[in-house]
């Protein structure tokens, strides 16, 4: 299968001729306690390294900036059908139902349009993976684990062409229920190419 | 007739060509040039069709006499731009569905970042084996 000149290294493959697993079968998944110990280190790791809360969240969505990017490349491609999303709610539900069963096993808990604004859509999940097991002491009262998520939706929403605010988790961390909600603003020029689209459509 | 013409670029999710390959061989300067304006002209095309449709790939976007620009946009944001002189759509399509399986490989890296240029060696190697399977 390999051609001469094909391999620059005998030992690894290279990531070229690696396959892409596509069915859902395939894909592997990764023990809780593993990815538990990861997220911890990295959480701790971001927090030698920040100075404040925010900066501390802001670090958590840049890492899951990078995640989200390519998720949506890979998530997109082990579709049946593989198809773009030009509008905005077939990114969003694509983000609700796939991206979230990938993640975390489950679509998200709800996804909603904000009342007052039409650019704005929140996703809420009533339990976060990335929360659990971890208690934020009173020092840290504002911190929310979930940004790590707002940074995975966000990079997916870039990469799809939808630049959005980075809205943050929200949500009660200290109050009795856990919900996570992740507001999404969209860009002004998003919602002027929506409204064009629609406009183009209507003829 | 002049040396048939097949270049082929990626561009980034945020702007950047990210690779660049001359499928034909080496062209007089002038060409080439010609060549570049001509597909970096047709990103606006691009930039114009692609959200008309939910197809990856968008067919022939742009012309100038007898060059054509064909485009592929990836759902995550890339778009795979060939320069050709009137090939069929089945070979074109062919190519891009295999240049962008590739693609997503290189993308899955942690150490590229949407700008980074892509210098594999063998990615070089199998974009041109997919050209000559599919391009002929």
């Amino acid at each position: 299968m390999l051609g001469a000149g094909a391999r620059p290294n005998r030992h690894a493959v290279n990531i070229v001729e690696r396959p892409i697993p596509k069915t859902r079968a395939e894909v592997s998944t990764v023990a809780f306690s593993a990815y538990a110990y990861l997220f911890s280190e990295l959480i701790s790791y971001a927090m030698d390294r920040a100075a404040s809360i925010t900066e501390l969240e802001e670090r958590l969505d840049k890492v899951g900036y990078e995640v989200g990017t390519r998720m949506m490349e890979l998530l997109s491609y082990r579709e049946k059908t593989v198809r773009r999303k030009p509008e905005v709610l077939d990114v969003l539900k694509f983000i609700h139902s796939t991206a979230w069963p990938f993640l975390f096993g489950k679509p998200a808990n709800d996804l909603q349009q904000a009342n007052a604004a039409d650019d704005e859509y929140m996703i809420s999940d009533h339990d976060l993976l990335v929360g659990r097991y971890i208690s934020v002491p009173r020092s840290y009262a504002t911190f929310v684990p979930g940004s790590i998520v707002a940074g995975i939706v966000r990079g997916m929403l870039d990469a799809a062409g939808f630049p959005a605010h980075r809205g943050g988790g929200g949500g009660g961390g200290g109050a009795p229920q856990k919900s996570t909600t992740i507001l999404v603003k969209f860009e002004a020029a998003v919602m002027a190419r929506q409204a064009a689209l629609e406009n183009a459509r209507r003829g | 007739m002049s040396a048939a013409v097949l270049t082929f670029v990626i561009v980034g999710q945020q702007d950047h060509p990210i690779y660049e390959v001359d499928l034909t061989g080496p062209k007089e300067q002038q060409a080439q040039y010609l060549h570049q304006f001509v597909l970096h002209a047709a990103l606006d095309a691009v930039d114009e069709a692609m959200w008309a449709t939910k197809e990856l790939y968008l067919k022939t976007v742009d012309r100038f006499n007898n060059l054509f620009v064909s485009a592929f946009a990836t759902p995550g944001g890339a778009r795979l731009l060939l320069l050709h002189d009137g090939r069929g759509d089945d070979g074109v399509r062919a190519f891009f569905g295999e240049v962008y399986e590739l693609y997503i490989r290189v993308m899955l890296n942690p150490f590229h970042t949407p700008s980074t240029k892509i210098v594999s060696k063998t990615f070089d190697h199998r974009v041109r084996m997919a050209a000559k399977r599919t391009l002929g």
